[in-house]
């Protein structure tokens, strides 16, 4: 055999069987790994907030809509399936209610003008020590 | 006269001889890799690792953990940064590693050859620097976002330095 010109027999007799195994196996891991570092921390609760105070702290697993009263109106938060969304809001511009269904701790939405917000929380706790508005 | 303590011969076995050797080539080509631009820091092939897998298969794990230990040392000494994070991150690296290939090197070489040895070295020298990092450098979560680049950079040039290492094998094996 040259060394000059490629020979594709030699270099395949150059990778054992269990080589192969071994590399398909990682092969296999690296979409679990991805789906596992890329998929950030998912919400257990939900904390209301009406006009700087905690309204209420909801487990997002047990499905509820809850009637939030604020100075415009009242602001309705749905949980459904370890989700929470502002179903409605009296507010013009309706900022909260287009944020749509939120899942990752950390997420929060902010209907300013009704004074409410809600803000996710994941197992470790609340992301931010505050939010300033 | 009574022999001083201080004069003592140095002896040199064929081993320190051979470990010598192949250091030296792993020190010139962890300096040459050096130069080479990167994407992220920290991701590169790995090419001094070759050599620790050569002298495993010829000199075994002994002669190896010696190789890769002075090259990380000398190495950071000629890069400049000795004792510096990026020093402890290469010893971090080159440990465990080490601490792979002992086990590994024990499988059946009819089953698993040069690839996987690489493969697994490449990984555990991935996996430690991590943890290290994750632990000392960047105490934060954020860190885990580059876990995957990592190990697909691991994975990769893990394959291709295991094909090196068992080509260049059969070629020293073939001139002796």
């Amino acid at each position: 055999m040259s060394s000059h010109t490629p020979d594709w027999a030699v270099w395949r007799s150059l990778i054992r069987p269990g080589d192969v195994l071994l590399a398909l196996a990682l092969l296999a891991l690296l979409p679990a790994l991805f789906a596992w570092c890329w998929s950030g921390d998912s919400a257990t609760r939900v904390r209301i907030y009406q006009d700087g105070r905690l309204f209420a702290e909801l487990d997002l697993q047990a499905a509820r809509v809850l009637a939030v009263p604020g100075p415009l109106g009242t602001t309705s938060v749905e949980v459904a399936a370890g989700r929470v969304r502002i179903a409605s809001d009296p507010s013009p511009r309706q900022y909260c209610v287009h944020a749509g269904w939120l899942s990752r701790a950390g997420q929060s939405a902010i209907c300013l003008p009704n004074r409410t917000s809600i803000e996710l929380i994941g197992k470790d706790g609340p992301a931010y020590d505050s939010l300033s508005y | 006269m009574t022999a001083s303590a201080t004069e003592q011969t140095l002896r040199v076995t064929a081993e320190d001889r051979l470990i010598a050797r192949w250091t030296a080539l792993a020190i010139a080509l962890a300096v040459a890799e050096a130069g080479l631009p990167s994407p992220i820091p920290g991701i590169k092939p790995g090419l001094a690792n070759i050599v620790t897998l050569l002298v495993l298969y010829r000199a075994g794990w002994r002669a190896a953990a010696w190789v890769s230990l002075l090259r990380v040392l000398v190495a950071s000494m000629v890069l400049g940064g000795f004792f510096s994070p990026a020093f402890a991150m290469s010893l971090t690296g080159a440990c465990c590693s080490l601490a792979v290939l002992a086990p590994a090197s024990r499988l059946p070489r009819r089953w698993f050859g040069p690839v996987s040895l690489s493969l697994l070295a490449a990984l555990a020298h991935m996996a430690g620097q991590l943890l290290l990092a994750r632990l000392w450098l960047i105490p934060h979560n954020g860190i885990l976002y580059l876990v995957p680049i990592f190990a697909v950079a691991a994975l990769l040039f893990g394959v291709v330095n295991g094909v090196l290492v068992a080509w260049l094998q059969r070629r020293l094996e073939e001139e002796s």
